[in-house]
């Protein structure tokens, strides 16, 4: 029946069908389009010559050189180390040259700025953010208060060994956990905790008893924060008249944060960057304007 | 399914034939076996949810227990509904085609296109708004991503994929598929893979592969599905009737072949237990690697290409009503393609750990492949000649045409981008999201909206579409969103590539990572608008053929033998 279909011509186009038909479709003989199949070939011819000249087909326990000799790991060792040569001239003095004379000498300056603005976008702008404004619980490094110290030798070893980062140098200061760890009741703390905010400038609970507060405080709180709560750097202790809370500053997170304070982290970058770098960050962080 | 079949033998028959004729007729190897099958697998399924710590594996578990024992209770519930009786293979001398699954295949391509659609809308959002990730697990991006790639190219194009090889494969063969269950283990069983695939990635079940993220247990079950895939195909072609096998099933049969082939390789892992859904892939290094993208590149190449130009190879020439236009051509292409395709994938794994002689073999043929992906192109355009002027009347097949120069346009950038020198700017930007999306949703998705416009009124017996003015507005809605989507995505892509490689004077780089995507939050809010305009004419879509399924004119029952004597199922 329809096993045996003879060939036609297509009325439209004038072309043969191939005379083969399945539920009513039916093919054109055309030829091969030429443009279609010279294409193909010089496709087939361009790959033919690029084997030739890269590596390309494996053999047994090696592989074809390719005649031009190519070798992308060659070439990206090669253009690394040209990368880097060609910043090495400033890299070295930025090396040898203190973090002042870094600051006094315009073109180490300007070296040590650019090399430290792209540093830091990749390595620090994730927390402090790209303009080093900071977010909650990662301080802001444009303003002058500073829980480490905010000369370019305290920032440096700041950033060199981070802040309770498991480094042996490392920045280490921890407030205990008040109330998670039952050193204080939940009265205390919010007697020492509305204490703190009657002397920030923050509203404090009425018929809360300042005086106990303030007590507990000189008990358990002065010897990191200061008797006047200016607080102590030495020991990353912030001070509690700032304008700026790195956990919020209304009552409830002053009381959170003697509950169970976050102790947060900073990387040590001294096994992650090379010293230069570290230097061109200091001298970078530092100018933002909070500098001291 | 059976209540059409039923109603005439009621009609015709007594009672007491009625019992005598169920009485006659044994449960069939088929429907025991497979019965069996599930019997064992649900118990299977029970041990493993009681005994597993792990609450992902429990869930799972239970859905296989349940999905198993819902196909024993349908197997039996339709043994003793027909009586076990043996379906003809011809009904006044035509074929008894076998539709129910077809019909099965194409609802859920419809409802998981959707789906799909709908979550990559909400990824798209969620990188331009990242506060929409809600910081909840289940929402978050990592999960949500597989879950729009799979559900758009496993769920929606697989499904498509399966109902249109299913008729195509019995029209253009003159014969009916083999068995009564294998063709609804097949499309069932691989629905419920694509839910237990899906479900495990919303509860963080993966094996961190990409496009293979699915774990053991539910590559396993793909496995099974799929060999049994390729003994129906086989099987109606060893049954055909015609003499020759038409083009459309070599393409089918060599995306069926090779996906079985690359699944397999690519998720050779070893389970921790077989209560845990974590397993360990076989393969390490750059070895997992090479593979990953042998895999992941032939995916492209057999899942979304051979097997939507089996689509276009039917659909066109049928909506056109022309012959197509060359058989040579069609030869060498296919054959072009299915040697060549298989070398590309190191094209992925540019300046990596990969040897430089294998990425620089894979683009060559990248290369090489140019020529014969467009073969497609040409036999797809060059059917139309002589019938052009249908392009004006009829959207759908202005959509299958669109679709086929989508094909050619990705099938030109790909090869592009494979070389080094322009991939060293195109990897890891969103210009390879573009790309992809150039692919998937004009190409890939416009030939499978074709097909499913065809479809739906030919499985329904309905005279034509409910509207082709909804067609036409599901076809300028998303082409404009393609157009965005693909647009805002080189922009956005060479954008951020000419940012990660820029330097200053002194040497140092001159943007951060993060300033690049803050530079693209404008291309990805356009993006996402694509995406909208994508979706919206999908939504248009579902209800066009809903309607068309409900309301459409039925087509007099003796111009196709197919649909109006529907198998007992």
């Amino acid at each position: 029946m329809a096993d045996i279909h003879e060939k036609e011509i297509d009325h439209i186009s004038g072309v043969e069908t191939t005379g083969h038909e399945w539920d009513g479709l039916k093919e054109l003989n055309n030829p091969l389009p030429k443009w279609w199949l010279y294409l193909f070939y010089a496709c087939i011819a361009w790959a033919v010559v690029y084997w030739v000249l890269y590596p390309s087909w494996p053999l047994v326990s090696s592989y074809t050189k390719g005649v031009l000799g190519a070798s992308q790991r060659t070439e990206a060792l090669q253009a690394f180390d040209e990368g880097v040569a060609g910043r090495s001239e400033f890299a070295d003095k930025i090396v040898a040259a203190s973090l002042e004379d870094i600051a006094q000498d315009p073109e180490l300056l300007q070296f040590a700025l650019a090399n430290g603005q792209a540093a830091f976008g990749d390595n620090c702008a994730p927390c402090h953010g790209s303009g080093g404004t900071g977010a909650e619980g990662y301080p802001n490094l444009q303003d002058d208060t500073w829980l480490w110290g905010g000369t370019l030798d305290d920032i440096h070893t700041t950033l060199l060994y981070g802040i309770r980062s498991g480094n042996d140098d490392a920045r280490i200061g921890e407030m205990p956990a008040f109330g998670r760890d039952e050193l204080l009741t939940r009265e205390e703390i919010s007697q020492v905790a509305n204490f703190v905010a009657s002397r920030a400038g923050v509203e404090a609970e009425e018929g809360v008893d300042l005086a106990a507060g303030e007590t507990i405080y000189v008990d358990n709180c002065a010897a990191c924060h200061g008797d006047n709560l200016e607080g102590i750097q030495e020991v990353g202790a912030p001070s509690l008249m700032s304008a700026n809370y790195l956990y919020g500053k209304s009552l409830d997170d002053i009381k959170a944060q003697i509950h169970g304070p976050r102790n947060g982290v900073m990387p040590a970058w001294v096994d992650r960057l090379d010293p230069a770098t570290i230097k061109s960050l200091t001298v970078y962080v530092h100018s933002f304007g909070g500098g001291q | 399914m059976v209540l059409p079949l039923l109603a005439p033998c009621m009609e015709s028959k007594d009672w007491g034939a009625e019992m005598a004729q169920k009485k006659t007729n044994l449960v069939s190897l088929e429907e025991g076996g497979f019965a069996l099958f599930l019997v064992l697998l649900a118990f299977a399924c029970i041990i493993v949810a009681g005994k597993t710590f792990d609450q992902v594996m429990a869930f799972h578990a239970g859905i296989g227990a349940l999905f198993a024992a819902v196909g024993v209770f349908l197997i039996f519930k339709n043994y003793f509904d027909d009586g076990g009786q043996v379906i003809p293979q011809e009904i006044d001398g035509k074929p008894n085609y076998n539709i129910g699954p077809v019909k099965f295949g194409a609802v859920a391509a419809m409802f998981w296109g959707v789906a799909g659609f709908t979550v990559g809308l909400i990824i798209a959002l969620q990188l331009a708004f990242p506060a929409l990730n809600f910081d909840l697990p289940w929402t978050n991006f990592g999960r949500l991503r597989p879950l729009h790639t799979s559900a758009v190219i496993f769920a929606f194009g697989g499904n498509v994929l399966l109902a249109t090889s299913m008729y195509v494969v019995q029209r253009t063969s003159r014969v009916r598929m083999p068995g009564k269950i294998l063709p609804w283990f097949v499309i069932l069983g691989y629905n419920a893979f694509i839910v237990i695939a899906g479900t495990g990635y919303l509860l963080g079940a993966t094996q961190s592969k990409e496009y293979a993220e699915p774990e053991w247990y539910a590559d396993l079950w793909l496995t099974i599905v799929w060999v049994f895939y390729l003994l129906l195909f086989m099987g109606t072609l060893w049954k055909r009737k015609e003499p020759h096998i038409y083009v459309a099933n070599w393409f089918y049969l060599a995306f069926i072949v090779t996906i079985a082939m690359l699944h397999i390789t690519n998720n050779l892992t070893i389970p921790v237990s077989i209560y845990s859904t974590k397993s360990y892939i076989v393969w390490s290094g750059v070895q997992d690697a090479m593979v990953q993208w042998w895999y992941g590149h032939n995916a492209v190449g057999f899942f979304l290409t051979a097997g939507f130009l089996a689509i276009m190879y039917y659909f066109i020439p049928k909506r056109a009503e022309r012959p197509v236009y060359s058989y040579r051509l069609s030869i060498v292409h296919f054959w072009a393609l299915i040697f060549i395709y298989i070398w590309a994938g190191p094209h992925h794994l540019h300046y990596t750990a990969l040897p430089q002689w294998a990425s620089t073999l894979g683009a060559t043929f990248s290369i090489i492949l140019w020529m014969p992906s467009w073969g497609g192109m040409i036999n797809g355009l060059m059917t139309l000649s002589g019938a052009w002027d249908k392009l004006r009347t009829d959207p759908v097949l202005r959509m299958m045409v669109v679709s086929v120069a989508f094909y050619g346009m990705s099938t030109f950038e790909g090869p592009l981008m494979s070389l080094r020198a322009v991939n060293s700017l195109s990897h890891y930007t969103d210009w390879t999201i573009g790309h992809v999306h150039s692919g998937a949703l004009g190409w890939v998705g416009y030939i499978s909206f074709g097909a499913l416009y065809c479809l739906i009124p030919w499985l329904w017996n309905k005279k034509r579409l409910y509207s082709l003015k909804l067609v036409d507005w599901h076809f300028w809605l998303s082409t404009i969103g393609i157009v965005l989507y693909i647009t805002s995505m080189w922009v956005s892509g060479i954008m951020q590539g000419l940012m990660w490689r820029a330097y200053d004077q002194l040497g140092f780089l001159e943007y951060s990572f993060v300033e690049t995507v803050e530079a693209m939050h404008p291309f990805y809010i356009i993006r996402a608008l694509g995406g909208a305009l994508f979706l919206a004419g999908a939504l248009i879509m579902a209800y066009n053929l809903w309607m068309t399924v409900r309301h459409g004119e039925a087509e007099e029952a003796d111009t196709t033998a197919a649909g109006s004597l529907a198998p007992a199922e």
